[in-house]
């Protein structure tokens, strides 16, 4: 109370800056430890708002309609009908899978019919801007930008679809409702309706998928229609996507990343607090004999508190000042790297709450550590001011453990206000706190261990180095701690992609399948192995598909276990819808194949007989499904195969390796069977390189047109292309706590300054050449630095493992090459700035030193 | 007689009874003070002399209420320090007290004036600076007023140190080797202006030193010695 009653004196402020006066400039220093954290929460949080805006303004551009619903076959004029009476505009598309023809080469693309004004919120983008409309007077067609450029095409080129010619218009750049990634993934062509009758494709082809765009009258809300026709729109097998669950989906996902880099954030405030917070002790170490002295003109214990805490405030300040300026400024960059990940396009602006926010969070989080030095100054006696030895007997008080406890509670709330569950954030503080504890026991660790060295008959400098690692007032916990929890954070980070990026693309498959071919008929099948001849492709893997729908689980119809209109939301009391309605791709074969590998029973052999209730066909089941169905051995099942009842029995489980691009498969039936149902096949094969991969297509195209492709090549350069730019943020944020570190790091030692200078000073006097002075630094900070990496890898080895198997539940993937770039640059960038920072200790002139010293 | 007399004629400013400080506890206690007894009236002068180790600091700190006896009570104007928490001691110290030390003690970040400012500011929340500079003339610095420690000095530093003990006016003023840090010339000037000072004022004195001719100043002497008192005063 008092405290609070000297703070707002104003004596106490004049105090604090006249006492600040010799080291205000390093007191600055200091507090840009927190400024790098405080810009980062600034930039997510404002960033976050401007994507939050983004998604609230543009949600209808998320979809270019009100309502789409979705059909795998045409409408019928019943649904049409009863799709009418929701009144409003609408449009029509028909997209499907087929190859595009021009004079430089052919190549399988993703067309579109369409009819109506769609989109009807926002525009299709297109190069020349104008080709859009021309588009929809029905002058031609519009295609994927990235396919005309690599073909050489521009408006005015003639390309051919199926039997018809058409006139391309321009390029297509952006249409609402898909993201950028999706056209690479299957490039766009955009035809108008009318002709697609005259390019003569839609008749073999199986996999079209035939859609309705919907504008609503303002009365009518898509969101509750939709809720109100669930089991309508079911029976029809329709189905619909909304506007607001578009931007659900997209705000969740962004939501998720920018708690994950709030938290990122947080760390690399944590460590610059815990760096503005030594910085305050040491100050407040110089700062004894004056508060004593303070003490014996009479200033009330409070007062003396109050301008140090004034001092700690205005660093505080001062620290986010600059990092809510400097978080503003990335902020406006920041867009720019979203770009092309985002449906949305960010207007960057600068979000003065997440100013205010990420400054008191600065201030806040700054005030409760460098609380802990504080507290000290209450123990100060007034009889230091007489005799200069006087040691306060040191033993915690109940303040500071209500510090530590305000700590703790601060980084949990944080914490926790970014993750899902509220344990989750404590779950991340206590494993800080893990962290912190064993860098702090690390530290004390190479203090003994450099007392006992230093024992030994090393050279001269060794033991010198060694010594400044545990004579009082040493850094060591402090730059161990930090070095560290940075070494530690960045290594995580690094850590974690490469896990993920393992998991996606595996090593060692240097000649595996990363191309497969399916919807081939059986009449085609001796045809494409005689093309696969002539490419000297490989057939790796050939299998055949039965497509089938999934009719009872356990003798339970699958109709009485989807969803009810009403039901509670699954709560994982019974299987999942998509899970008891998806069509079911199933082969049959007696072995298993090479990315599989059995967990429970046995494959079956040849099935004899008529399947029958008596007589169930073996099957073996895919073990992720069959916890979704949530069936085990000896469970039955019965799918339906174009009306004929085939009643199963589950006899095997198996694992599946879904990272290779196999024809990979949830249900496998033996043989006997399905020989007779109307099978398609599947090839996976080996495409060496791009040529062949559009050699291919092209072939494809001119023999096979309703055969489709997926080149996993392409589809992993676009994946990647996304999780770099993620990687790019991520990276960033990396960056942010390294330069933390090195702050902190240069604080530590400019603060330590003053004894080196001295000792230096003394070390010359009794005949020590600079070199060697150099050398005594260099023994310190590689001892430090490479303790620090140590123990950062030994760390985030475990977090990173940790992550890999309990948040992403992959296999850990060992990066030998992170952990020693690590390694060898940590030491390095503690060697390199340390001796930086360190620069001229052997060169002042000692008289100066021993004069300043005196008075001090 | 005269000091005798005075003694007895003043009212009494400090009071020290049975003072006891004692290190430690059992049998590893160490006694640096026993049973000291003295009264100071307002005005008077008093020289604490004895050997290094003796416990002339302690006693000091103990009158100044920076420090707890073992047993024992000091009274500062009546007022028992025994009956007064940290922020009582201290508001006492900078209403009726001024300090000196050996080693100067100024505050490093604050210039010459702003140090003779603090008690003032303590006190009332402002200062004059005129008054703190008419202190700093009168202590022959008036032109070094915006110097900080570190450009001055010893003697110097000593000077505003004092200026600094009497801008609050104080009653009692306790000096602990004053010039044991100074060379003799300085030494002498800075004596002399404490003893100037004091008698302007009429301020009492409690000097700490081993010099004997600067004892001889002081009106009455006491002498210590392991802790004891040798001649009771
Ligand atoms: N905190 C302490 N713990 C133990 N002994 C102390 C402590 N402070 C002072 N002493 C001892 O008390 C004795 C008196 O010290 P001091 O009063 O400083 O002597 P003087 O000022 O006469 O030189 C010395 O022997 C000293 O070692
Ligand atoms: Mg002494």
């Amino acid at each position: 109370m008092s405290v609070l009653k000297a703070l707002l004196d104003r004596w106490t402020w004049t105090m604090a800056w006249r006492d600040s006066q010799s080291t205000r400039g390093r007191l600055f220093l200091f507090s840009l430890s927190i400024s790098l954290g405080v810009a980062a929460l600034v930039a997510i949080d404002s960033l976050g708002g401007s994507v939050r805006q983004a998604i609230g303004q543009q949600a209808k551009t998320l979809l270019g309609a009100d309502l789409v619903v979705t059909s795998r076959a045409p409408f019928t004029p019943q649904d049409e009908e009863w799709l009418g009476s929701l009144g409003g505009e609408s449009a029509r598309e028909t997209s499907f899978s087929t190859m595009l023809t021009t004079t430089n080469g052919n190549r399988l693309v993703n067309a579109r019919a369409l009819e109506g004004d769609f989109p009807f919120y926002g525009q299709i983008e297109t190069d020349p801007t104008t080709a859009a409309a021309a588009f929809h007077r029905g002058d031609g067609v519009v295609i994927e930008e990235s396919l005309l450029q690599q073909f050489g095409l521009k408006a005015g080129d003639s390309v051919r679809l199926g039997k018809a010619d058409f006139q391309v218009l321009g390029a297509l750049r952006k249409v609402p409702g898909d993201s950028v990634a999706f056209g690479a993934l299957a490039p766009r062509v955009y035809l108008p309706e009318r002709d697609l009758d005259r390019t003569g494709l839609l008749k073999g082809v199986s996999l079209a998928r035939y859609r309705r765009y919907f504008q609503l009258d303002s009365k009518v809300d898509a969101e509750k229609w939709v809720k109100e026709h669930e089991s309508e729109l079911r029976k029809r097998r329709l189905e619909t996507d909304t506007v607001a669950r578009r931007q659900r989906d997209l705000g969740r996902a962004m939501e998720n990343l920018f708690r994950f880099l709030n938290l990122v954030a947080l760390v690399a405030l944590l460590l610059g607090a815990i760096g503005v917070a030594s910085a305050v002790q040491v100050h407040l170490r110089r700062k004894l004999s004056s508060i004593a002295v303070l003490r014996c003109l009479g200033a009330p214990i409070s007062a003396t508190f109050a301008i140090y805490l004034a001092q700690a405030l205005a660093l505080g300040a001062a620290g986010s000042l600059v990092g809510i300026v400097l978080g503003l400024t990335a902020s406006t960059g920041l867009p720019r790297l979203l770009q092309g990940v985002l449906p949305v396009s960010i207007q960057s602006q600068w979000e003065w709450t997440s100013a205010a926010i990420g400054g008191a969070v600065g201030m806040g989080i700054c005030l409760v550590f460098t609380l802990l030095p504080l507290l000290e100054i209450r123990r100060v006696s007034p009889l230091a001011a007489i005799r200069a030895a006087y040691e306060p007997p040191r033993r915690r008080s109940l303040a500071s453990w209500v510090v530590y406890g305000a700590m703790a509670l601060a980084v949990a709330g944080f914490s926790g206000a970014q993750t899902p569950h509220w344990w989750e954030g404590f779950a991340f503080t206590g494993g800080l706190a893990v962290a912190l504890g064993l860098l702090a026991g690390t530290a004390t660790l190479i203090v003994q261990l450099a007392r006992q060295l230093a024992r030994l008959p090393l050279p001269f400098v060794a033991r010198q180095g060694l010594a400044s690692l545990h004579r009082p007032n040493n850094r060591t916990l402090l730059l161990l701690v930090s070095l560290g929890l940075g070494t530690f954070l960045i290594v995580t980070l690094q850590l974690t992609r490469t896990v993920l990026l393992e998991q996606l693309f595996p090593p060692g498959q240097k000649n595996g399948p990363n191309a497969l071919l399916f919807d081939i008929q059986t009449d085609q099948r001796e045809g494409l192995q005689a093309l696969f001849q002539r490419l000297g492709l490989p057939v790796l893997n050939e299998a055949p598909v039965v497509t089938m729908r999934l009719q009872k689980v356990k003798e339970v119809p699958t109709e009485a276990l989807v969803r009810k209109e009403g039901d509670p939301r699954d709560r994982g009391d019974r299987p999942p819808d998509w899970a008891l309605r998806r069509e079911y791709r199933s082969t049959w074969r007696t072995n298993l194949v090479e990315a599989e590998h059995l967990t429970a029973g046995s494959m079956s052999t040849a099935f004899v007989g008529e399947p029958s209730a008596s007589n169930r066909v073996p099957v073996s089941v895919e073990a992720n499904i069959a916890k979704e169905l949530r069936v085990g051995l000896g469970d039955t099942l019965e799918f339906d195969i174009q009306g004929v009842p085939i009643p199963c029995v589950i006899t095997s489980l198996r694992e599946v390796d879904w990272r290779q691009l196999r024809p990979n498969f949830y249900v496998v039936f033996p043989t006997g069977v399905l020989e007779s149902a109307p099978a398609m096949f599947l090839v996976a094969t080996h495409l060496p390189d791009s040529q062949t991969s559009a050699r291919l297509q092209r072939e494809l195209g001119k023999a096979f047109p309703n055969v489709s492709t997926i080149d996993l090549a392409t589809v992993l350069q676009t994946l990647e292309a996304i999780l770099n730019k993620v990687a790019l943020a991520i990276r960033f944020m990396a960056g942010l706590t390294a330069g933390t570190g090195v702050i902190v790091l240069i604080g530590a030692i400019l603060s330590g300054r003053g004894q080196r200078v001295q000792e230096a000073v003394l070390l010359r006097t009794l005949g020590a050449s600079r070199f060697q002075i150099r050398e005594i630094l260099f023994t310190e900070y590689a001892v430090l630095g490479l303790f620090s990496a140590l123990t950062g890898i030994v760390l985030s080895v475990a977090a990173s493992w940790a992550l890999a198997h309990f948040t992403f539940e992959v296999n850990y993937a060992w990066s030998p090459g992170v952990l020693l770039a690590a390694l060898v640059s940590v030491p390095l960038v503690t060697i390199t700035v340390g001796i930086l920072t360190s620069r001229g200790v052997a060169d002042e002139p000692p008289l100066e030193i021993l004069r300043q010293e005196g008075t001090g | 007689m005269t000091a005798n007399f005075a003694a007895v004629s003043q009212p009494t400013i400090l009071s020290a009874r049975q003072l006891t400080k004692s290190y430690g506890r059992g049998p590893e206690a160490l006694t640096v003070l026993k049973e000291v007894s003295f009264e100071l009236g307002a005005g008077e002068t008093l020289a604490i002399v004895g050997p290094s180790g003796s416990g002339k600091t302690t006693l000091l700190g103990l009158c100044a209420g920076l420090d707890t006896p073992t047993s024992g009570e000091v009274s500062l104007a009546g007022e028992p320090f025994s009956a007064l928490d940290e922020d009582g001691r201290a508001r006492v110290r900078n209403a009726r007290v001024g300090f000196i030390f050996q080693n100067f003690q100024l505050l490093p970040s604050l210039t010459a004036l702003e140090n003779v400012m603090v008690p003032l500011e303590l006190r009332s929340g402002t200062a004059s600076r005129e008054a703190a500079r008419a202190l700093l003339d009168q202590v022959g610095l008036g032109s070094r007023t915006h110097h900080y420690p570190t450009q001055l000095s010893g003697g110097e530093q000593q000077r505003v140190a004092l200026a600094r003990a009497f801008a609050t006016r104080p009653q009692l003023l306790f000096a602990d080797e004053p010039t044991g840090n100074l060379d003799d010339e300085t030494a002498q000037k800075v004596v002399e202006l404490i003893f100037s000072l004091n008698s302007a004022a009429g301020t009492a004195l409690v000097l700490v030193t081993h010099d004997l001719e600067l004892a001889a100043r002081c009106q009455r002497t006491l002498r210590l010695k392991g802790g004891r008192v040798l001649t009771p005063v």
